[in-house]
């Protein structure tokens, strides 16, 4: 097999980053909200403050470490709500057509038509800031293209022979579904579920930019950048390495889902050859 | 073959579909299956013929009851069978089917143990009895049983088709629709196939109902052959009798249509193309492009079936008229 540089670069720095995440307590300096200190407000990068000290006085590279908990959180799991609704919805649509189809399609229809960043904004302008609604605001939102795909691959595969043979073997509608369907329509769907990763984390960051995402003191990337749009220029370190941070997040999660893509999706491949 | 009670019966059967329809006006029917009736008899091999379009393979959908009929029955062993839901499972230990295209028909992310052992379980098989039933049905089918934890792909089509027809047989069916069976293989494989499926159909006493446009696998695996002509039997008889007497215009079409580089028969040629399903013709459905048609023909009513020998029935008015030389109808 060849070597596939987007597969192995997305990889890496999507590892870097849960790394980060997960091993926060340990390789944070100080406690990324409790440790303000305003005697130390906006030092730049040193020794002591590996990315500077922001407004408050507090570390940087301890609040960027626990900002990765919150930007993978919300964007593993919202992606993961995205993707079981938009696989149940295609799928079912797909495989039983009629009224249902016409019902989902709609829908999805529907939900491409709205900008899912407004919605998002919309729901989370109801709901209380917070992880849940983060979670509820962006995994409601942007199921759509992975219901598009599960609707058309199930269709291109409910006639198929092995599926009618586990018709006429006597398998249930779900029971086909889950044992023929799903694992021959499963790797688009990672593809589609991995690029929208970086979608959602970039959604979380601009939520929390706009005050309606994680609510500071706690550090979510989009709220560091909320709180240092004003010394963008006395003390930039302070948006610099947030930002750097989504950047390398999103684009290690837009490299990953190329490569999976090249391996998972035959199509591509033969477009490729 | 004793005259007991056929292992299927199909009376008066009718499927159609409505198409089309809408805002203004009734859908328009499309009669795929119209009053189709038909026996199989126990170790049987009844040989299903006709153009793509003439209903065939709705005909086989509906003994496999994934297509619920319009109208009429389909008795296995003088019972009939509800038509869905529980029946499902009952119905699937009665028939089942081998299909067409070895690389489609098998779940490419599935070994062949877990192509087997997934109906087994379903159907309440359990313990040691799964795996000794997978490695009977392989050496049945002539795999290695060492080969149960291979993926399709790692299979050539014949072999591909003999785990088909493994998984077809794993429930211990005894009626098997084999759906154009060899077609897709290399013409080197198709005996093997044919050969094998012969050989199964005496060790484990199955019936077979075969669709196939090959008239030449038709002829050498049938005992019975029926011809259907736009949702409707106009033909049915004895393999004998239909290779060597046709009687209808149409089953003498398809067999002139044989290539047979040794014999000259006067060939019979067969115009234009299967017509409407939505609009059938008046009369006999085969008259516009029947070579002997006349007028009586055209007019309604159709004909029926007609027994003019035993166990041979057409479907056509001028069956007497056309018995073939030096035979008395």
């Amino acid at each position: 097999m060849k070597f596939r540089a987007n597969l192995w670069i997305g990889g890496a720095l999507f590892a870097t980053v849960v790394a980060a995440g997960a091993l926060a307590p340990w390789l944070a300096h100080t406690d990324p909200v409790m440790d303000a200190n305003l005697m130390n407000a906006e030092l730049p990068p040193g020794a002591e403050f590996w990315f500077g000290a922001d407004g408050q006085g507090r570390d940087i590279y301890s609040r960027v470490l626990y900002g990765a908990r919150i930007s993978l959180t919300v964007g593993v799991l919202s992606q993961l709500i995205n993707t079981v609704i938009g696989v149940a919805l295609g799928m079912s649509a797909g495989y039983w057509g009629g009224w249902w189809d016409d019902v989902v399609s709609g829908l999805t229809n529907m939900m491409l038509a709205i900008p899912s960043l407004v919605f998002a904004l919309a729901i989370m302008a109801i709901l209380s800031p917070g992880l849940t609604s983060l979670l509820i605001a962006l995994g409601l939102t942007n199921w759509s293209y992975t219901c598009r795909l599960s609707r058309a691959s199930t269709l291109s595969l409910k006639n198929l022979g092995y599926v009618q043979a586990a018709r006429i073997l006597g398998y249930g509608d779900l029971r086909i579904m889950l044992t023929q369907i799903l694992p021959n329509i499963l790797g688009p769907i990672i593809v589609i579920g991995t690029l929208g990763m970086g979608g959602a984390v970039l959604a979380e960051a601009a939520l929390s930019f706009l005050g309606l995402g994680i609510r500071p003191p706690f550090p979510s990337w989009g709220s560091m950048l909320s709180d240092a749009r004003d010394q963008i220029t006395t003390a930039p370190w302070v948006s610099v390495f947030p930002g750097l941070a989504i950047f390398v997040t999103v684009l290690g999660l837009n490299l990953l889902g190329d490569g999976l893509r090249d391996i998972l999706d035959p199509q591509s491949e033969a477009r490729a050859r | 073959m004793a005259e007991s009670t056929p292992i299927l019966r199909i009376e008066d059967l009718a499927v159609h579909f409505p198409q089309g329809g809408g805002l203004f006006g009734a859908p328009r029917m499309v009669r795929a299956v119209d009053g189709v009736d038909l026996t199989l008899a126990r170790g049987e091999c009844l040989g299903l013929v006709g153009e793509s379009g003439c209903g065939k393979s709705t005909l086989a959908l509906a003994v496999l009851g994934l297509q619920p009929p319009t109208r009429g029955r389909i008795l296995v062993e003088g019972v009939e069978g509800a038509a869905a839901g529980a029946a499902r499972k009952a119905r699937a230990r009665v028939a089942q089917m081998v299909f067409q295209d070895p690389y489609s028909s098998l779940n490419p992310r599935q070994s062949v143990r877990r192509t087997l052992e997934a109906p087994l379980r379903l159907h309440g098989v359990a313990g040691s009895e799964i795996d000794d039933r997978i490695a009977a049905m392989l050496k049945h089918v002539g795999l290695r049983p060492e080969l149960a934890d291979r993926y399709p792909h790692e299979f050539s089509g014949g072999q591909r088709q003999r785990i088909g027809i493994a998984r077809a047989l794993i429930l211990e069916p005894r009626v098997v629709v084999l759906d154009e069976p060899v077609s897709a293989l290399d013409v080197s494989i198709r005996a093997q196939i044919i050969n094998l499926l012969l050989d199964l159909k005496e060790r484990l006493g199955l019936s077979y109902i075969m669709i196939s446009h090959d008239l030449g696998v038709v002829e050498h695996m049938s005992d019975r052959v029926a011809v259907m002509y736009l949702g409707r039997i106009v033909e049915t008889g004895d393999w004998r009798d239909i290779f060597a007497r046709p009687r209808h215009p149409y089953t003498r079409a398809l067999i002139a249509a044989i290539p047979d580089p040794f014999e000259k028969k006067r060939t019979m040629r067969m115009t234009g193309e299967v017509p409407n399903p939505l609009a059938p013709p008046s009369g006999c459905r085969f008259h516009p492009r029947c070579p002997e048609a006349r007028e009586a023909c055209r007019a309604e009513p159709a004909p029926q079936l007609e027994t003019i020998a035993a166990g041979h029935r057409v479907r056509c008015l001028r069956a007497a008229e056309l018995a073939p030389a030096g035979e008395t109808a």
